[in-house]
């Protein structure tokens, strides 16, 4: 299990390959988040957002079939299209792979401490979290599979 | 006997209370993350605004995320945040 916050930019082809070379691996589904539209500077807590992605990951490691993930979520200045975020899970089987995938951005978007700060035409203004991401994340509570 | 923390602030906090952390040395009385913030927000000010009861802030003990009922002690750090807005 790989878990990254950084500032560089990443590869979401090298990093499926990191993660697919068991001969057991029969599946790796994978998401990519990107900057839409504005400019953005993104915060974290460093150590604390480390953890907390990491108990995200163990999480979904209870629930589903995990034999490998990797995390990495970027931080700092970013432009308009570039990638912000990815998770590539590796499974026997996709059904593990995609809700394994979806169950961590969801707890991600709501558990890690991350803030977006977008810079319009002479502004910045911090953006507000969404009801529907806390929706996103409640959706897996009681019994955990959708 | 009072205790010694360290309270870090985050992202539109930060800002507004114009610092990233403070060393704390708290009464007795201020026992848990609820009656800390409490205890900032009396300060007046940039404080009463920051923490206004009607302003979701969440908040975290020793890097894990915590209600309001939350216990402290001394080394503690705490941390002060609205609420997260990554992926």
């Amino acid at each position: 299990m790989k878990v990254a916050v950084q500032r560089e930019n990443f590869d979401l082809g090298a990093e499926t390959r990191a993660i697919s070379k068991s001969s057991k691996v029969g599946a790796v589904a994978s998401f990519v988040g990107l900057v839409r539209d504005v400019r953005m500077t993104l915060e974290h807590y460093p150590g604390m957002t480390e953890n907390a992605i990491a108990k995200i990951v163990d999480e979904a490691a209870s629930r589903w079939q995990v034999m490998d993930c990797t995390v990495i979520h970027r931080y700092g200045d970013l432009e308009p299209n570039d990638q912000i975020v990815m998770v590539a899970v590796a499974s026997a089987h996709r059904g593990d792979a995609f809700q394994a995938c979806e169950f961590i951005m969801d707890y991600l978007k709501t558990q890690a401490p991350f803030w977006k700060k977008e810079h319009r035409s002479g502004s910045a203004t911090w953006v507000e979290a969404r009801a529907s991401d806390d929706e996103a994340a409640e959706r897996w509570k009681n019994g955990g599979r959708k | 006997m009072r205790v010694k923390v360290t309270v870090l602030f985050f992202a539109s906090l930060r800002e507004q209370l114009g610092q990233p952390r403070e060393q704390l040395e708290l009464p007795a009385s201020v026992a848990t993350v609820g009656a800390l913030r409490e205890h900032l927000r009396a300060r007046g000010g940039a404080w009463a605004n920051a923490f206004a009861t009607n302003r979701p802030v969440r908040a975290a003990v020793n890097q894990d995320m915590v209600q309001a009922a939350a216990a402290i002690k001394a080394g503690d750090e705490i941390a002060f945040f609205p609420p997260v807005t990554g992926g």
